[in-house]
């Protein structure tokens, strides 16, 4: 235990962490090995932070739609070399995105899940000319206001999932002449979520009595559930995100309050950390692993075989989005930007394993696919720890035109 | 009635710094004794949690609370013989680099067994829902969080101030070299104190997973409120530490009652401003070894 004087003082312990935490914030790239031939697609989403959780699932679903892919010979005979890479933060995302069309030679971008990365990830598209199919992120903004040429977006964006449990809720009569009080991720995504949900509930005759910002690393919601309580709404409706949403619907069983809940934002991945028990009231949802089409079935079982749990819903989106770029390539047998953005903006159809085909609006290059709401099953009647959740029909439903619940032409803010 | 929801969310700040406490009081007494900051330490807590999932799913949450500790306090005892020891005099940019390290290969190693997606994590159901006490609101199982964290409180207090232990480690605290003139060799001293840090870092994982998410990044997530309590109370202090867990968690119940949205941010304030006007901590005291 001899020290040596000046050796170690508390000052530099201090800045030393400090140091070490802020280096915390950059994320460390990976090594990656390809053949030139390769057709190199640059994919980007969050493995870190609130979001990690997802990103996970993002990687298993678009992995294994590559080794699919190449499996059966690749796109114009030529093997797909997906290069995954964290995210991270919005700053990080560009540029690691700027990295890969620069330095890596991709032919595209996709991927994300935060929101305010996919806006910064579809700057450098544009800037760099190359095209971003922008997979999980849910902003109205994104396709709104902030909508450019070169990026595609595969999620439904907040307005339909509004929508979607906004239905359902209406019918339950949560809404007319009820108060509601909200809790929004403090970011892009909550923000904009927010806006819809409020819109939603104006139209439909429901009070909107509160609605407070939550940061996105927040862990422990009890202040927030005291707020509540005080308050007494008669629906809780939550605008929040990845770990949030989880650590929300955990702490609201454990403090037991009376009123519904219900929100606009919820990944089965988020719902089955909650636990059964511990979760309730109404959400949407892209997509689900009971979809009984034969393609969803057909996916769900190969994806379970490989990974040994089902399929979430961003495994999902990541697995069809990749095929839908290899149709794309396959059919305009070329990786040209421009090429591929006719080809999406021609409205093609492509299957997603859903009961109808989708396709891409030309004029805001938003997927145009059904989506659903989900509760929760009677306590008892699950078979295992994946299988709590109960999902409702399709919506829009079977007559009804695909574009119902997605902001108009008149309600959208985009110019290309 | 605003007065009452006022003095709601304090009672409440004042449960949840309990639970800060878990956390900050072994950094802060792995810090005291053997001059390192332990940025492995959420690690500790991480594993604290799986591992009593792991037990939980065999035998039960209580023995889970109780095994959980102890098997990952014996994994301390590696720590400090084969890692920690070698940093105690040595330059701390190079303790703070190991740990650093360490917490990333234990947060990817935990992604590696158990994957990255959160586990579900049900407290008993006996402990659900909440009590109200005149015009609070608590929630029962936070009630059970706050007795365990002030038992464990009281008897490190009283293993620190009334046995011969405690003298020991407290002389080794302070003067080092005096403890070796007198012939008591230090090193066993100090694994028994990386292992009591380590443990209830261990324990607040298994206590907490209940409560939030279970997932490989939460270690990395509560260091930074553990580090900013200990930072507050200054680095060291037993007192200082349960009074800046407090005061985080009342700072934090105040601001989010009159501004949700600068919630997390009230704790960093709180730290800038303590160290503005007291730069060793609010009972931080002076240890001649670290000036």
């Amino acid at each position: 235990m001899q020290t040596k004087p000046g050796q170690r003082s508390r000052r530099r312990a201090l800045r030393g962490t400090a140091a070490i935490v802020g280096a915390c914030a950059l994320g460390a790239p990976r090594l990656l090995f390809a053949q030139t031939e390769k057709i190199r697609i640059g994919h980007l989403t969050p493995l870190t932070g609130f979001l990690g959780a997802l990103g996970e699932y993002a990687v298993m679903g678009i992995k294994m739609a590559a080794e699919e892919i190449n499996a059966a010979g690749g796109v114009m005979g030529r093997q797909l070399d997906v290069m995954s890479e964290d995210s991270v933060n919005p700053q990080v995302a560009s540029t690691k995105a700027q990295r890969m069309i620069e330095r890596d030679g991709v032919a595209v971008l996709m991927g994300e899940i935060n929101s305010a990365s996919a806006l910064t990830i579809s700057q450098v598209a544009a800037r760099n000319r190359k095209l971003f199919m922008s997979i999980g992120a849910r902003s109205d903004a994104l396709r709104g206001k902030d909508c450019n040429r070169f990026t595609f977006h595969v999620d439904i964006p907040v307005t339909v999932m509004v929508n979607a449990a906004g239905q359902a809720l209406v019918r339950e009569g949560l809404v007319k002449g009820k108060k509601i009080y909200s809790l929004t991720a403090d970011y892009l995504f909550g923000h904009d979520l927010s806006k819809a949900a409020k819109k939603f509930f104006a139209a439909n005759g429901g009070e909107q009595i509160g609605d407070e910002l939550v940061a996105t690393d927040v862990t422990d919601f009890s202040p927030y559930l005291l707020k509540i309580r005080q308050a007494r709404p008669d629906l809780v409706a939550t605008n929040l995100a990845g770990n949030q949403v989880t650590n929300f619907v955990k702490q609201y069983a454990e403090f037991g309050l009376p009123f519904a809940v219900a929100g606009f934002n919820l990944n089965t991945a988020d719902a089955w950390a909650a636990g059964e028990g511990n979760l309730g009231g109404i959400w949407p949802t892209v997509w689900h692993h009971e979809l009984p089409t034969p393609g969803s079935k057909a996916f769900v079982a190969a994806f379970t075989k490989k990974y040994g749990k089902p399929p979430e819903n961003h495994a999902w989106i990541e697995y069809v989005s990749l095929k839908m770029m290899a149709q794309a390539m396959s059919e305009t047998r070329s990786t040209d930007t421009d090429k591929l953005i006719a080809y999406f903006e021609s409205e093609a159809q492509f299957d997603i394993l859903k009961t109808r085909k989708a396709y891409f609006r030309s004029w805001d290059h938003q997927l145009m696919q059904e989506a659903y709401p989900f509760t929760v099953k009677p306590k008892g009647q699950a078979r295992d720890k994946w299988d709590f959740l109960k999902f409702g029909d399709a919506v829009p439903g079977a007559s009804q035109p695909l574009e119902l619940l997605a902001p108009t032409r008149a309600e959208s803010a985009c110019k290309m | 009635m605003q007065f009452v929801f006022l003095l709601e969310q304090v009672v409440n700040g004042l449960v949840l710094g309990g639970y800060y406490l878990l956390l900050a009081l072994g950094l802060s007494l792995i810090f005291s004794v053997g001059g390192v900051v332990n940025l492995a330490h959420g690690a500790f807590y991480a594993l604290g949690a799986y591992v009593s999932l792991e037990v939980g799913r065999r035998l039960g949450f209580g023995a889970a609370v109780v095994i959980s500790p102890v098997l990952v306090g014996l994994l301390g005892i590696a720590f400090e013989r084969l890692l920690l020891r070698r940093f105690y005099s040595a330059d701390p940019i190079l303790s703070l680099l190991v740990t650093f390290a360490l917490a990333m290969v234990a947060e990817q190693a935990i992604r590696m067994i158990w994957g990255a997606a959160p586990l579900p994590s049900t407290m008993p159901p006996q402990f659900k829902g909440s009590l109200t006490l005149g015009d609070f609101l608590f929630s029962r199982y936070r009630l059970f969080l706050l007795a365990i964290v002030f038992v464990v409180m009281s008897a490190l207090w009283l293993l620190l101030h009334k046995t011969a232990f405690g003298r020991v480690v407290r002389a080794g605290v302070q003067r080092p070299d005096m403890v070796a003139v007198l012939g008591i060799r230090l090193q066993p001293y100090m694994t028994a104190i990386v292992v009591l840090g380590v443990a209830t870092a261990a324990l607040g994982g298994a206590l907490f997973g209940p409560i939030t998410i279970v997932h490989p990044a939460m270690g990395t997530e509560i260091m930074t409120v553990a580090f900013v309590v200990v930072v507050i109370g200054g680095l060291g202090s037993f007192w200082g530490v349960v009074l800046a867990a407090l005061l985080v968690g009342v700072v934090r119940g105040i601001t989010i009652h009159f501004a949700p949205a600068a919630g997390e941010a009230s704790m960093y304030v709180l730290m800038f401003l303590v160290l503005m006007l007291r730069p060793r901590g609010l009972l931080g005291e002076r240890i001649e070894r670290f000036e």
